[in-house]
Protein backbone atom coordinates (compact mmCIF):
# COMPACT_ATOMS: atom_id res chain seq x y z
CA UNK A 1 0.00 0.00 0.00
CA UNK A 2 1.17 3.51 -0.74
CA UNK A 3 2.37 5.51 2.21
CA UNK A 4 0.00 8.29 3.11
CA UNK A 5 2.43 10.12 5.35
CA UNK A 6 6.01 10.06 4.08
CA UNK A 7 8.70 11.51 6.27
CA UNK A 8 12.15 11.61 4.67
CA UNK A 9 15.31 12.48 6.63
CA UNK A 10 13.40 15.06 8.60
CA UNK A 11 15.44 17.16 11.04
CA UNK A 12 14.54 20.14 13.15
CA UNK A 13 16.85 22.60 14.83
CA UNK A 14 15.45 25.28 17.12
CA UNK A 15 17.40 28.45 17.71
CA UNK A 16 16.70 30.31 20.89
CA UNK A 17 18.81 32.78 22.88
CA UNK A 18 21.80 32.16 20.62
CA UNK A 19 21.75 28.44 21.39
CA UNK A 20 20.80 25.68 19.02
CA UNK A 21 18.78 22.67 20.07
CA UNK A 22 18.48 19.75 17.74
CA UNK A 23 14.99 18.42 18.35
CA UNK A 24 14.76 15.94 15.48
CA UNK A 25 17.47 14.19 13.49
CA UNK A 26 17.18 12.23 10.29
CA UNK A 27 13.73 10.75 10.76
CA UNK A 28 12.45 8.56 7.97
CA UNK A 29 9.05 6.94 8.43
CA UNK A 30 6.20 5.89 6.16
CA UNK A 31 2.72 5.62 7.58
CA UNK A 32 0.37 3.75 5.28
CA UNK A 33 -3.28 4.60 4.79
CA UNK A 34 -5.49 3.43 7.67
CA UNK A 35 -2.71 2.69 10.12
CA UNK A 36 -2.94 3.63 13.78
CA UNK A 37 0.60 4.69 14.70
CA UNK A 38 1.82 5.88 18.09
CA UNK A 39 4.84 8.07 18.73
CA UNK A 40 6.11 7.02 22.14
CA UNK A 41 8.86 8.55 24.24
CA UNK A 42 9.70 10.59 27.31
CA UNK A 43 8.94 14.31 27.35
CA UNK A 44 11.43 16.33 25.36
CA UNK A 45 12.03 13.59 22.81
CA UNK A 46 10.57 15.61 19.98
CA UNK A 47 7.45 13.51 19.39
CA UNK A 48 5.23 16.58 19.42
CA UNK A 49 7.73 18.37 17.19
CA UNK A 50 7.41 15.56 14.66
CA UNK A 51 3.62 15.70 14.90
CA UNK A 52 3.69 19.47 14.38
CA UNK A 53 5.82 18.97 11.31
CA UNK A 54 3.18 16.66 9.84
CA UNK A 55 0.43 19.06 10.93
CA UNK A 56 2.30 21.89 9.21
CA UNK A 57 2.53 24.15 12.27
CA UNK A 58 6.30 24.00 12.35
CA UNK A 59 8.06 22.67 9.28
CA UNK A 60 11.26 20.62 9.54
CA UNK A 61 14.51 22.50 8.95
CA UNK A 62 15.88 19.65 6.84
CA UNK A 63 14.36 16.71 5.00
CA UNK A 64 10.72 16.55 3.93
CA UNK A 65 7.21 15.58 5.00
CA UNK A 66 4.71 14.55 2.37
CA UNK A 67 1.04 13.74 2.76
CA UNK A 68 -0.79 12.03 -0.10
CA UNK A 69 2.22 12.71 -2.30
CA UNK A 70 2.26 16.47 -1.68
CA UNK A 71 4.78 18.25 0.52
CA UNK A 72 3.34 19.73 3.69
CA UNK A 73 3.60 23.52 3.60
CA UNK A 74 1.24 24.54 6.36
CA UNK A 75 -1.68 23.39 8.47
CA UNK A 76 -4.84 22.27 6.75
CA UNK A 77 -8.15 20.50 7.28
CA UNK A 78 -6.88 17.37 5.51
CA UNK A 79 -4.95 16.64 8.73
CA UNK A 80 -7.36 17.18 11.62
CA UNK A 81 -5.56 17.78 14.90
CA UNK A 82 -6.68 17.02 18.45
CA UNK A 83 -4.70 18.94 21.07
CA UNK A 84 -4.00 17.95 24.64
CA UNK A 85 -5.42 21.32 25.78
CA UNK A 86 -8.65 20.59 23.81
CA UNK A 87 -8.37 24.00 22.10
CA UNK A 88 -12.13 24.35 21.85
CA UNK A 89 -13.35 27.85 21.12
CA UNK A 90 -14.90 28.89 24.44
CA UNK A 91 -17.23 31.43 22.81
CA UNK A 92 -18.86 28.76 20.69
CA UNK A 93 -21.30 26.16 21.92
CA UNK A 94 -20.52 22.48 21.50
CA UNK A 95 -22.50 22.38 18.28
CA UNK A 96 -20.93 25.56 16.92
CA UNK A 97 -17.47 24.20 17.64
CA UNK A 98 -18.26 21.05 15.68
CA UNK A 99 -19.80 23.01 12.82
CA UNK A 100 -17.00 25.56 12.54
CA UNK A 101 -14.78 23.59 10.17
CA UNK A 102 -17.72 22.93 7.87
CA UNK A 103 -18.72 26.58 7.92
CA UNK A 104 -15.20 27.54 6.89
CA UNK A 105 -15.57 25.12 4.01
CA UNK A 106 -18.91 26.78 3.19
CA UNK A 107 -20.88 23.55 3.27
CA UNK A 108 -24.65 23.97 2.87
CA UNK A 109 -26.42 24.75 6.16
CA UNK A 110 -28.61 21.65 6.06
CA UNK A 111 -25.59 19.43 5.59
CA UNK A 112 -23.77 21.11 8.46
CA UNK A 113 -26.72 20.59 10.78
CA UNK A 114 -27.13 16.99 9.81
CA UNK A 115 -23.47 16.19 10.17
CA UNK A 116 -23.18 17.96 13.51
CA UNK A 117 -26.21 16.07 14.80
CA UNK A 118 -24.85 12.69 13.78
CA UNK A 119 -21.46 13.43 15.35
CA UNK A 120 -23.13 14.69 18.52
CA UNK A 121 -25.06 11.44 18.71
CA UNK A 122 -22.03 9.33 17.94
CA UNK A 123 -19.98 10.83 20.73
CA UNK A 124 -22.87 10.95 23.21
CA UNK A 125 -22.89 14.71 23.21
CA UNK A 126 -26.45 15.39 22.04
CA UNK A 127 -27.62 16.70 25.43
CA UNK A 128 -24.71 19.10 25.55
CA UNK A 129 -25.07 20.64 22.13
CA UNK A 130 -25.98 24.10 23.43
CA UNK A 131 -23.51 24.15 26.29
CA UNK A 132 -20.35 26.17 26.31
CA UNK A 133 -17.01 24.39 26.83
CA UNK A 134 -16.56 25.94 30.29
CA UNK A 135 -19.53 23.87 31.49
CA UNK A 136 -18.05 20.55 30.34
CA UNK A 137 -15.66 18.14 32.03
CA UNK A 138 -12.27 17.45 30.48
CA UNK A 139 -13.45 14.18 28.97
CA UNK A 140 -16.49 15.84 27.42
CA UNK A 141 -14.36 18.63 26.01
CA UNK A 142 -12.05 16.17 24.36
CA UNK A 143 -15.04 14.38 22.84
CA UNK A 144 -16.11 17.68 21.32
CA UNK A 145 -12.59 18.23 19.99
CA UNK A 146 -12.65 14.78 18.41
CA UNK A 147 -16.08 15.43 16.89
CA UNK A 148 -14.78 18.76 15.57
CA UNK A 149 -12.00 17.11 13.56
CA UNK A 150 -14.20 14.18 12.50
CA UNK A 151 -16.52 16.73 10.94
CA UNK A 152 -13.72 17.63 8.57
CA UNK A 153 -13.79 14.12 7.09
CA UNK A 154 -10.03 14.20 6.86
CA UNK A 155 -8.40 10.86 6.24
CA UNK A 156 -5.66 11.68 8.71
CA UNK A 157 -6.08 12.38 12.40
CA UNK A 158 -3.19 13.85 14.37
CA UNK A 159 -3.46 13.56 18.13
CA UNK A 160 -1.07 15.27 20.52
CA UNK A 161 -1.34 13.50 23.88
CA UNK A 162 -5.10 13.97 23.65
CA UNK A 163 -5.90 12.03 26.83
CA UNK A 164 -2.89 13.20 28.84
CA UNK A 165 -4.87 15.54 31.06
CA UNK A 166 -7.71 13.13 31.84
CA UNK A 167 -8.27 10.87 34.81
CA UNK A 168 -7.68 7.15 34.32
CA UNK A 169 -11.30 6.11 33.92
CA UNK A 170 -12.26 8.85 31.48
CA UNK A 171 -9.08 8.15 29.61
CA UNK A 172 -9.95 4.50 29.26
CA UNK A 173 -13.44 5.29 28.00
CA UNK A 174 -12.11 7.67 25.42
CA UNK A 175 -9.51 5.16 24.25
CA UNK A 176 -12.30 2.66 23.65
CA UNK A 177 -14.31 5.29 21.86
CA UNK A 178 -11.38 6.31 19.68
CA UNK A 179 -10.85 2.70 18.64
CA UNK A 180 -14.52 2.38 17.80
CA UNK A 181 -14.31 5.51 15.64
CA UNK A 182 -11.11 4.38 14.02
CA UNK A 183 -12.62 1.00 13.17
CA UNK A 184 -15.70 2.68 11.73
CA UNK A 185 -13.87 5.24 9.60
CA UNK A 186 -10.46 3.59 9.09
CA UNK A 187 -8.60 6.83 9.39
CA UNK A 188 -4.86 7.10 9.48
CA UNK A 189 -3.98 8.13 13.02
CA UNK A 190 -0.70 9.52 14.27
CA UNK A 191 -0.98 9.59 18.04
CA UNK A 192 1.56 11.08 20.42
CA UNK A 193 1.74 9.68 23.94
CA UNK A 194 4.17 9.06 26.75
CA UNK A 195 2.02 6.30 28.19
CA UNK A 196 3.32 2.85 27.30
CA UNK A 197 0.03 1.14 28.13
CA UNK A 198 -1.91 3.58 26.01
CA UNK A 199 0.29 2.95 23.01
CA UNK A 200 -0.04 -0.86 23.32
CA UNK A 201 -3.78 -0.62 23.86
CA UNK A 202 -4.34 1.53 20.79
CA UNK A 203 -1.72 1.19 18.12
CA UNK A 204 -0.97 -1.01 15.12
CA UNK A 205 2.53 0.26 15.30
CA UNK A 206 4.63 1.96 17.93
CA UNK A 207 7.50 4.26 17.07
CA UNK A 208 9.74 4.67 20.11
CA UNK A 209 11.72 7.88 19.99
CA UNK A 210 15.06 8.76 21.53
CA UNK A 211 15.66 11.74 23.76
CA UNK A 212 17.24 14.77 22.08
CA UNK A 213 17.95 14.69 19.27
CA UNK A 214 14.74 12.81 18.55
CA UNK A 215 15.26 9.84 16.30
CA UNK A 216 13.28 6.66 15.79
CA UNK A 217 14.82 4.25 18.28
CA UNK A 218 12.60 1.28 17.53
CA UNK A 219 9.74 0.60 15.12
CA UNK A 220 7.43 -2.07 16.56
CA UNK A 221 4.39 -3.59 14.89
CA UNK A 222 1.77 -4.66 17.42
CA UNK A 223 0.06 -7.86 16.36
CA UNK A 224 -2.07 -8.47 19.49
CA UNK A 225 -5.75 -8.98 18.80
CA UNK A 226 -8.21 -6.26 19.68
CA UNK A 227 -9.75 -5.61 22.11
CA UNK A 228 -6.47 -5.79 23.90
CA UNK A 229 -6.35 -6.93 27.47
CA UNK A 230 -3.72 -5.47 29.80
CA UNK A 231 -3.75 -8.80 31.68
CA UNK A 232 -2.71 -10.72 28.58
CA UNK A 233 0.86 -12.20 28.62
CA UNK A 234 1.63 -10.82 25.16
CA UNK A 235 0.54 -7.36 26.31
CA UNK A 236 2.83 -7.58 29.31
CA UNK A 237 5.78 -8.86 27.37
CA UNK A 238 5.50 -5.93 24.99
CA UNK A 239 5.06 -3.60 27.93
CA UNK A 240 8.30 -4.85 29.50
CA UNK A 241 10.17 -4.39 26.26
CA UNK A 242 8.82 -0.87 25.72
CA UNK A 243 9.42 0.11 29.34
CA UNK A 244 13.04 -0.88 28.94
CA UNK A 245 13.37 1.23 25.79
CA UNK A 246 11.60 4.27 27.17
CA UNK A 247 13.43 4.11 30.51
CA UNK A 248 16.80 4.27 28.75
CA UNK A 249 15.74 7.52 27.13
CA UNK A 250 14.15 8.80 30.32
CA UNK A 251 17.47 8.28 32.14
CA UNK A 252 19.34 10.22 29.47
CA UNK A 253 16.76 12.95 29.85
CA UNK A 254 17.24 13.08 33.62
CA UNK A 255 21.01 13.05 33.34
CA UNK A 256 20.75 15.96 30.94
CA UNK A 257 18.62 17.89 33.39
CA UNK A 258 21.06 17.31 36.22
CA UNK A 259 23.89 18.51 33.99
CA UNK A 260 21.92 21.59 33.03
CA UNK A 261 21.14 22.39 36.64
CA UNK A 262 24.78 21.93 37.65
CA UNK A 263 25.97 24.35 35.02
CA UNK B 1 -27.74 33.26 39.79
CA UNK B 2 -31.37 34.16 40.28
CA UNK B 3 -32.53 30.71 41.31
CA UNK B 4 -31.80 29.35 44.74
CA UNK B 5 -32.09 32.65 46.61
CA UNK B 6 -35.55 33.27 47.99
CA UNK B 7 -36.99 36.75 48.51
CA UNK B 8 -36.54 36.49 52.28
CA UNK B 9 -32.84 35.84 51.80
CA UNK B 10 -32.59 38.76 49.42
CA UNK B 11 -34.44 40.98 51.89
CA UNK B 12 -32.08 40.08 54.71
CA UNK B 13 -29.13 40.70 52.38
CA UNK B 14 -30.54 44.11 51.54
CA UNK B 15 -31.10 44.95 55.20
CA UNK B 16 -27.55 43.99 56.05
CA UNK B 17 -26.23 46.17 53.23
CA UNK B 18 -28.41 49.10 54.29
CA UNK B 19 -27.41 48.99 57.97
CA UNK B 20 -24.23 51.09 57.84
CA UNK B 21 -25.62 53.83 55.55
CA UNK B 22 -28.72 54.04 57.79
CA UNK B 23 -26.60 54.52 60.90
CA UNK B 24 -24.46 57.18 59.21
CA UNK B 25 -27.53 59.09 58.06
CA UNK B 26 -29.17 58.79 61.48
CA UNK B 27 -26.11 60.18 63.27
CA UNK B 28 -25.84 62.97 60.73
CA UNK B 29 -29.53 63.83 61.19
CA UNK B 30 -29.25 63.86 64.98
CA UNK B 31 -26.16 66.08 64.92
CA UNK B 32 -27.97 68.51 62.60
CA UNK B 33 -31.09 68.58 64.77
CA UNK B 34 -29.01 69.28 67.85
CA UNK B 35 -27.53 72.27 66.05
CA UNK B 36 -23.92 71.07 66.01
CA UNK B 37 -23.45 71.81 62.31
CA UNK B 38 -24.16 74.90 60.31
CA UNK B 39 -26.89 73.93 57.80
CA UNK B 40 -25.17 76.00 55.10
CA UNK B 41 -22.03 73.91 55.48
CA UNK B 42 -23.74 70.56 55.95
CA UNK B 43 -27.54 70.44 55.74
CA UNK B 44 -29.52 67.74 57.50
CA UNK B 45 -30.40 64.59 55.51
CA UNK B 46 -34.06 65.50 55.82
CA UNK B 47 -33.35 68.87 54.18
CA UNK B 48 -31.44 67.14 51.38
CA UNK B 49 -34.35 64.77 50.88
CA UNK B 50 -36.86 67.60 50.65
CA UNK B 51 -34.64 69.44 48.22
CA UNK B 52 -34.15 66.31 46.21
CA UNK B 53 -37.88 65.91 45.88
CA UNK B 54 -38.26 69.54 44.80
CA UNK B 55 -35.48 69.04 42.29
CA UNK B 56 -37.21 65.95 40.93
CA UNK B 57 -40.78 67.25 40.94
CA UNK B 58 -42.29 69.29 38.09
CA UNK B 59 -41.76 73.01 38.47
CA UNK B 60 -45.09 74.25 37.18
CA UNK B 61 -48.58 73.12 38.20
CA UNK B 62 -50.23 70.52 36.01
CA UNK B 63 -52.02 72.13 33.09
CA UNK B 64 -53.77 69.67 30.73
CA UNK B 65 -53.90 72.27 27.96
CA UNK B 66 -50.08 72.48 27.82
CA UNK B 67 -48.92 68.87 28.03
CA UNK B 68 -49.88 65.29 28.82
CA UNK B 69 -49.72 64.00 32.38
CA UNK B 70 -46.68 61.80 31.91
CA UNK B 71 -44.77 64.56 30.15
CA UNK B 72 -45.65 66.90 32.99
CA UNK B 73 -44.57 64.30 35.55
CA UNK B 74 -41.21 64.03 33.87
CA UNK B 75 -40.74 67.76 33.40
CA UNK B 76 -38.76 68.28 36.60
CA UNK B 77 -35.31 69.81 36.56
CA UNK B 78 -33.51 66.70 37.83
CA UNK B 79 -34.75 64.45 35.05
CA UNK B 80 -33.90 67.02 32.41
CA UNK B 81 -30.40 67.35 33.87
CA UNK B 82 -29.92 63.60 34.12
CA UNK B 83 -31.08 63.21 30.55
CA UNK B 84 -28.70 65.94 29.33
CA UNK B 85 -25.76 64.35 31.13
CA UNK B 86 -26.61 60.85 29.96
CA UNK B 87 -27.01 62.06 26.40
CA UNK B 88 -23.51 63.56 26.46
CA UNK B 89 -22.03 60.41 27.98
CA UNK B 90 -23.66 58.18 25.39
CA UNK B 91 -22.79 60.30 22.36
CA UNK B 92 -19.25 61.01 23.58
CA UNK B 93 -18.67 57.38 24.44
CA UNK B 94 -19.99 56.16 21.10
CA UNK B 95 -17.71 58.55 19.22
CA UNK B 96 -14.64 57.76 21.34
CA UNK B 97 -15.16 54.00 21.45
CA UNK B 98 -16.30 53.93 17.84
CA UNK B 99 -12.95 55.39 16.78
CA UNK B 100 -10.89 53.41 19.28
CA UNK B 101 -12.28 49.97 18.43
CA UNK B 102 -11.28 49.74 14.75
CA UNK B 103 -7.98 51.47 15.46
CA UNK B 104 -7.26 49.10 18.35
CA UNK B 105 -8.15 46.07 16.26
CA UNK B 106 -5.85 47.23 13.48
CA UNK B 107 -3.03 48.01 15.89
CA UNK B 108 -3.43 44.72 17.73
CA UNK B 109 -3.62 42.56 14.64
CA UNK B 110 -0.96 44.21 12.47
CA UNK B 111 2.53 44.71 13.77
CA UNK B 112 3.25 47.41 11.15
CA UNK B 113 0.30 49.55 12.15
CA UNK B 114 1.19 49.04 15.79
CA UNK B 115 4.78 50.18 15.35
CA UNK B 116 3.63 53.16 13.30
CA UNK B 117 1.03 54.47 15.74
CA UNK B 118 2.15 53.28 19.15
CA UNK B 119 4.63 56.15 19.78
CA UNK B 120 1.93 58.77 19.18
CA UNK B 121 -0.54 56.88 21.35
CA UNK B 122 1.98 56.63 24.16
CA UNK B 123 2.55 60.40 24.06
CA UNK B 124 -1.13 61.34 24.00
CA UNK B 125 -2.43 58.71 26.41
CA UNK B 126 -1.14 60.19 29.69
CA UNK B 127 -2.73 63.59 28.99
CA UNK B 128 -5.85 63.71 31.17
CA UNK B 129 -9.01 64.63 29.21
CA UNK B 130 -9.41 67.60 31.57
CA UNK B 131 -6.22 69.10 30.10
CA UNK B 132 -8.02 69.41 26.78
CA UNK B 133 -10.56 71.86 28.24
CA UNK B 134 -8.89 75.06 26.96
CA UNK B 135 -8.38 73.62 23.50
CA UNK B 136 -11.89 72.22 23.38
CA UNK B 137 -13.39 75.64 24.10
CA UNK B 138 -11.07 77.25 21.57
CA UNK B 139 -12.04 74.74 18.92
CA UNK B 140 -15.70 74.16 19.65
CA UNK B 141 -16.87 77.20 21.61
CA UNK B 142 -19.50 76.52 24.26
CA UNK B 143 -22.40 74.10 24.47
CA UNK B 144 -22.49 70.38 23.76
CA UNK B 145 -19.67 70.06 21.21
CA UNK B 146 -16.72 70.76 23.55
CA UNK B 147 -18.29 68.57 26.26
CA UNK B 148 -18.78 65.68 23.87
CA UNK B 149 -15.27 66.17 22.54
CA UNK B 150 -13.81 65.86 26.05
CA UNK B 151 -15.95 62.84 26.86
CA UNK B 152 -14.95 61.03 23.70
CA UNK B 153 -11.29 61.58 24.55
CA UNK B 154 -11.96 60.12 27.99
CA UNK B 155 -13.60 57.04 26.47
CA UNK B 156 -11.13 56.68 23.61
CA UNK B 157 -7.94 55.59 25.35
CA UNK B 158 -9.27 52.89 27.69
CA UNK B 159 -11.08 51.23 24.81
CA UNK B 160 -8.04 51.58 22.54
CA UNK B 161 -5.51 50.17 25.00
CA UNK B 162 -7.69 47.24 26.01
CA UNK B 163 -8.60 46.37 22.45
CA UNK B 164 -4.92 46.32 21.46
CA UNK B 165 -3.91 44.08 24.33
CA UNK B 166 -6.97 41.86 23.84
CA UNK B 167 -6.03 41.18 20.24
CA UNK B 168 -2.36 40.73 21.06
CA UNK B 169 -3.08 38.29 23.87
CA UNK B 170 -5.28 35.86 21.98
CA UNK B 171 -4.15 32.41 23.07
CA UNK B 172 -2.04 30.84 20.32
CA UNK B 173 -3.84 27.53 20.73
CA UNK B 174 -7.04 29.03 19.25
CA UNK B 175 -5.11 30.34 16.27
CA UNK B 176 -3.53 26.93 15.75
CA UNK B 177 -6.84 25.11 16.04
CA UNK B 178 -8.51 27.49 13.59
CA UNK B 179 -5.66 27.21 11.08
CA UNK B 180 -5.92 23.45 11.36
CA UNK B 181 -9.63 23.69 10.54
CA UNK B 182 -8.74 25.71 7.45
CA UNK B 183 -9.64 29.23 8.58
CA UNK B 184 -8.49 32.02 6.26
CA UNK B 185 -7.55 35.53 7.37
CA UNK B 186 -11.05 36.99 7.44
CA UNK B 187 -12.56 34.04 9.30
CA UNK B 188 -9.64 34.01 11.70
CA UNK B 189 -10.19 37.65 12.50
CA UNK B 190 -13.97 37.71 12.74
CA UNK B 191 -14.66 34.34 14.32
CA UNK B 192 -11.56 33.73 16.42
CA UNK B 193 -9.52 36.84 17.23
CA UNK B 194 -12.46 39.19 17.74
CA UNK B 195 -14.45 36.95 20.11
CA UNK B 196 -11.29 35.90 21.95
CA UNK B 197 -10.51 39.59 22.53
CA UNK B 198 -14.05 40.49 23.60
CA UNK B 199 -13.45 40.18 27.37
CA UNK B 200 -10.63 42.72 27.11
CA UNK B 201 -12.61 45.01 24.82
CA UNK B 202 -15.59 45.02 27.17
CA UNK B 203 -13.36 45.74 30.15
CA UNK B 204 -12.04 48.69 28.16
CA UNK B 205 -15.58 49.81 27.38
CA UNK B 206 -16.52 49.68 31.04
CA UNK B 207 -13.51 51.74 32.08
CA UNK B 208 -14.23 54.08 29.15
CA UNK B 209 -17.81 54.68 30.28
CA UNK B 210 -16.56 55.32 33.80
CA UNK B 211 -14.08 57.90 32.52
CA UNK B 212 -16.75 59.43 30.28
CA UNK B 213 -18.94 59.86 33.32
CA UNK B 214 -16.22 61.66 35.26
CA UNK B 215 -15.49 63.91 32.31
CA UNK B 216 -19.14 64.77 31.69
CA UNK B 217 -19.50 66.26 35.17
CA UNK B 218 -16.34 68.34 34.76
CA UNK B 219 -17.22 69.49 31.27
CA UNK B 220 -20.66 70.59 32.40
CA UNK B 221 -19.04 72.83 34.96
CA UNK B 222 -17.32 74.81 32.23
CA UNK B 223 -19.12 74.71 28.94
CA UNK B 224 -22.88 74.22 29.26
CA UNK B 225 -25.87 75.39 31.29
CA UNK B 226 -27.70 72.21 32.12
CA UNK B 227 -26.80 68.73 33.30
CA UNK B 228 -26.02 67.39 36.74
CA UNK B 229 -22.51 68.85 36.83
CA UNK B 230 -23.75 72.31 35.90
CA UNK B 231 -26.55 72.13 38.48
CA UNK B 232 -24.36 71.47 41.49
CA UNK B 233 -22.04 74.31 40.51
CA UNK B 234 -25.03 76.58 40.05
CA UNK B 235 -26.38 75.57 43.47
CA UNK B 236 -23.10 76.61 45.07
CA UNK B 237 -23.56 80.16 43.81
CA UNK B 238 -26.81 80.35 45.79
CA UNK B 239 -25.35 78.59 48.85
CA UNK B 240 -27.84 75.75 48.34
CA UNK B 241 -25.71 73.10 49.92
CA UNK B 242 -28.74 70.80 50.23
CA UNK B 243 -29.17 70.94 46.48
CA UNK B 244 -25.47 70.33 45.93
CA UNK B 245 -25.70 67.15 47.94
CA UNK B 246 -28.94 66.11 46.25
CA UNK B 247 -27.21 66.62 42.89
CA UNK B 248 -24.16 64.65 44.00
CA UNK B 249 -26.34 61.76 45.10
CA UNK B 250 -28.11 61.88 41.75
CA UNK B 251 -24.74 61.72 40.01
CA UNK B 252 -23.82 58.71 42.13
CA UNK B 253 -27.06 56.92 41.34
CA UNK B 254 -26.76 57.59 37.62
CA UNK B 255 -23.17 56.33 37.63
CA UNK B 256 -24.23 53.22 39.50
CA UNK B 257 -27.03 52.68 37.00
CA UNK B 258 -24.66 53.00 34.04
CA UNK B 259 -22.12 50.65 35.58
CA UNK B 260 -24.77 48.08 36.44
CA UNK B 261 -26.04 48.28 32.87
CA UNK B 262 -22.54 47.71 31.51
CA UNK B 263 -22.07 44.78 33.85
CA UNK B 264 -25.33 43.20 32.67
CA UNK B 265 -24.26 43.70 29.08
CA UNK B 266 -20.89 42.09 29.78
CA UNK B 267 -22.49 39.14 31.51
CA UNK B 268 -24.78 38.66 28.55
CA UNK B 269 -22.09 38.95 25.90
CA UNK B 270 -19.64 36.84 27.88
CA UNK B 271 -21.93 34.07 29.05
CA UNK B 272 -19.38 31.65 27.56
CA UNK B 273 -16.60 33.12 29.64
CA UNK B 274 -15.15 31.18 32.55
CA UNK B 275 -15.08 33.86 35.24
CA UNK B 276 -18.70 34.92 34.87
CA UNK B 277 -21.73 33.38 36.54
CA UNK B 278 -24.68 33.15 34.22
Amino acid sequence: MDAQIRIRNAGKVFRALGKEVEALRDITVDIPNGQFACLLGPSGCGKSTLLNAVAGFSLPTSGSVEVDGRPVEGPGPDRGMVFQEYALFPWMTVEQNIAFGLEIRKSPAAEIREKASSLLAMLNLSEFRDRYPKDLSGGMRQRVAIARVLALDSRILLMDEPFGALDALTRHNLQDELLRIWEAFRKTILFVTHSIEESIFLADRILVMTYRPGTIKRDIVVTLHRPRDPGDPGFNELKRELTQLVMEEQRRHERDEVLCAAR
Amino acid sequence: MTSGTGWSERLSGFLRGAAVPAVVIAVWQILSMMGYVNPQILPAPSAVLVRWYQYLAPIEAYDPSKSGYVAWLLSGELLADAYASLYRVVVGFLIGAGLALPLGLAMGATERVYKLLDPLVQILRPIPPIAYIPLSILWFGLGNPPAIFLISIGAFFPVLMNTISGVRHVDGIYIRAARNLGAGRATMFLRVILPAATPYILTGARIGVGTAFIVVIVSEMIAVNNGLGFRILEAREFFWSDKIIAGMLSIGLLGLGIDTGMERLNAHLLKWHRGIES
